[in-house]
């Protein structure tokens, strides 16, 4: 994959009267890469996504498409498109001329348009469906009509508002796969907005994770699971852990800490901590493991008593209630033939080299 | 037996519903369809003497009309005032309920509540309020001799048909921008957007996009006005003069000094059944256009 950074966001803010939904954001995105801006609602992930597209007007900064200077570019002239959360479907015209729609301006020969308009409905699988108008469609086949409306004006980028937040579970997870073969294909940049942690993980090359108008990261989904840069971060993806720790000495190579629950603890440090910084430690659930008896092949042992327990299938999600203090750790196992059941005390046990020092 | 009754009662959605509707029924049913018959049955007679009908049928009524020019020529007049009346409410309304719908962002009840304010006064009073206007002494003209720019008012201002379309028109005009307001605001903003993005401008989105979302207001507004316009009489006696005069002045006179009550209910008859086939026209027409345009 080339390494070109085709968008490029300078020192971008944006602010709705007194409000400030966007802060200095500076970003970059390759050719080709699939992209997520995941956030909660909120955040200014659509409001950034819509100043990509044209519709809004940063109030400071600059946008960038391929080293042009799009900013005060409108939405018209954008080698951009982009699918909405509603998917927008021009409920006059049928689906032919909804494909249509966005190439009226090419000036092409009846056959040339009639083949651009089937070759986009194969690739979403929706052929046949010319006649059909929008109210005829399920909220699918709406997506899909979007999504081909967009693809066929053949964008360098695509925008893509949640558009799978309005589909129900199971064809959420064959578009997410559907999107992602199309992407790698297309090879065009595409541009995804979610506040589904998970969507974000299964499809991107990489993750904005943003907050309150600021981007906290931009990693490879496994990077931003396993080496979160902060307690948000930590937390917005995936389950996890976090626990209080007092710092009681700091060097180049290692951390020395206090966690209430744990006690005294010995770290690497590989986050460059310096002293008087506030930390906070964190383990995944599933870098936790539960037992009857202690076991000696960990680290770390603390004895606790099974509060609750919540069943998902693949694995069980236990609530373990230390016994020396007051905290609650989550742990997931996979699914075996002998659970625990509530109320049953147990060992929970870890490696140092599982536990993650989030600044706070 | 009550019982049984009770039971289909409250089993049947139908039967709810004309029992809601049943108020309105019988007014219709008096107030308009029986009215309605009789004319349609008066307009086959033939009035012999002051107070008396013949009965009988006769279609003689009928050929009457289109023996005598002075009627095709009202009715065409009545349809080619309202059909200014039509285009210059909606040319004047759908750019405010446009700005309403698409640029106010809070508050528009209070904005539709002042635009429609000057009409909750007396339609007659509104029609006199143009002869004000209008006439020899009036605004206009005591405005410009008062500063000097004419010496003798302005005589064409008033009793013609341009003074008929322009007081229709605005004692129409409330009646139109409700229903554009509300086909307009009903269109969702990201249609607009996803127009945009498409590669379209602002104009072009609007002929491609808006204007056909808004067609149900916009034929709403064309039947609303058109329709009673038509058969207005009082605008065009106040305003028009003889250069004005609509074939409903000729039917009311029919019904009164004329005293011709066969050939003023054929004269409405056929007035009723030229707005009907035009108004059945204007909504098939504007749907084809549209499918068109887009």
């Amino acid at each position: 994959m080339s390494t070109k950074n085709y968008i490029k966001i300078k020192n971008l803010s944006k602010s709705f009267g007194d409000v400030e939904v966007l802060k200095n954001i500076n970003l970059e995105v390759e050719e080709g890469e699939f992209f997520s801006l995941l956030g909660p609602s909120g955040c200014g992930k659509t409001t950034l996504l819509r100043i990509l597209a044209g519709f809004e007007y940063p109030s400071e900064g600059e946008v960038f498409f391929d080293d042009t200077n799009v900013t005060s570019l409108p939405p018209n002239l954008r080698p951009s498109n982009m699918v909405f959360q509603n998917y927008a479907i021009f409920p006059h015209i049928n689906v032919q001329r909804n494909i249509e729609f966005g190439l009226r301006k090419e000036n092409l020969s009846k056959a040339e348009m009639g083949e651009r308009v089937e070759n986009a409905l194969k690739m979403v699988q929706l052929e046949g469906y010319e006649n059909r108008y929008s109210n005829q469609l399920s909220g699918g086949q709406r997506q899909r009509i979007a999504l081909a409306r967009a693809l066929v004006k053949q964008p360098k980028v695509l925008l893509l508002d949640e558009p799978l937040g309005a589909l129900d579970k199971k064809l959420r997870e064959e578009m997410q796969i559907e999107l992602r073969n199309l992407q790698k294909s297309l090879g065009i940049t595409f541009i995804f907005v979610t506040h589904d942690q998970e969507e974000a993980m299964t499809m991107s090359d990489r993750i904005a994770v943003m907050d309150e108008g600021n981007i906290l990261q931009v990693s490879p989904p496994r990077e931003i699971y396993h080496n979160p840069k902060n307690k948000f971060v930590s937390q917005f993806i995936g389950n996890i852990n976090i626990l209080d720790a007092d710092l009681k000495s700091v060097s180049n190579e290692n951390l020395s800490i206090e966690v209430d629950s744990f006690g005294s603890m010995q770290l690497k440090n590989y986050q460059q901590i310096i002293e008087n910084d506030k930390i906070n430690i964190a383990i995944r659930p599933e870098e936790i493991t539960i037992s009857k008896i202690s076991d000696s092949n960990y680290d770390y042992n603390f004895q606790g008593n099974v509060k609750n327990i919540s069943f998902y299938g693949e694995s069980t999600y236990y609530y373990v209630l230390l016994n020396n203090s007051e905290k609650i750790l989550m742990v997931s196992k996979n699914e075996t033939k002998e659970p625990f059941s509530e109320n049953d005390n147990c060992f929970v046990n870890f490696n140092s080299n599982n536990v993650k020092i989030i600044k706070d | 037996m009550s019982s049984t009754i009770q039971n289909i009662y409250f089993r049947s959605d139908q039967a709810k519903a004309y029992t809601l509707l049943s108020p309105a029924l019988i007014l219709v049913i008096l107030a308009m369809a029986a009215p309605m018959i009789v004319m349609i049955f008066t307009s086959f007679n033939t009035q012999i003497s002051m107070i008396e009908i013949d009965r009988t049928f006769t279609t003689g009524r009928y050929e009457d009309f289109f023996s005598k020019p002075i009627f095709s020529m009202l009715l065409f007049r009545s349809v080619k005032i309202s059909f200014f009346v039509t285009l210059l409410t909606l040319l004047t309304t759908y750019p405010l309920a446009y700005y309403i719908a698409f640029y106010v962002k809070k508050n528009k009840m209070l904005w539709i509540v002042l635009m429609t304010l000057p009409f909750w006064t007396s339609y007659l009073l509104r029609v006199f309020s143009w002869r004000v206007i209008l006439g020899n002494k009036g605004v206009i003209n005591s405005a410009l001799m008062g500063t000097g720019m004419i010496d003798e008012p302005l005589g064409f201002l008033l009793y013609n048909q341009a003074a008929v379309i322009i007081t229709l028109s605005h004692a129409w005009a409330a009646f139109a921008i409700l229903p554009l307001y509300v086909s307009l605001d009903k269109i969702d903003k990201s249609l607009l957007e996803a127009s945009y993005d498409l590669g379209n401008t602002k104009f072009e989105t609007f002929w491609r996009v808006t204007f056909p979302l808004s067609l149900p207001g916009v034929i709403g507004a064309i039947l609303i006005i058109f329709i009673p316009t038509v058969g207005d009489y009082v605008t065009p006696q106040l305003v028009g003069g003889t250069d004005g005069r609509m074939l409903s002045n000729m039917i009311q006179s029919l019904f009164g000094r004329a005293n011709n009550f066969p050939l003023g209910a054929a004269s409405a008859v056929l007035m009723l059944t030229t707005v009907c086939l035009i108004a059945a026209l204007v909504t098939y027409i504007t749907k084809k256009v549209s499918m068109r345009m887009s």
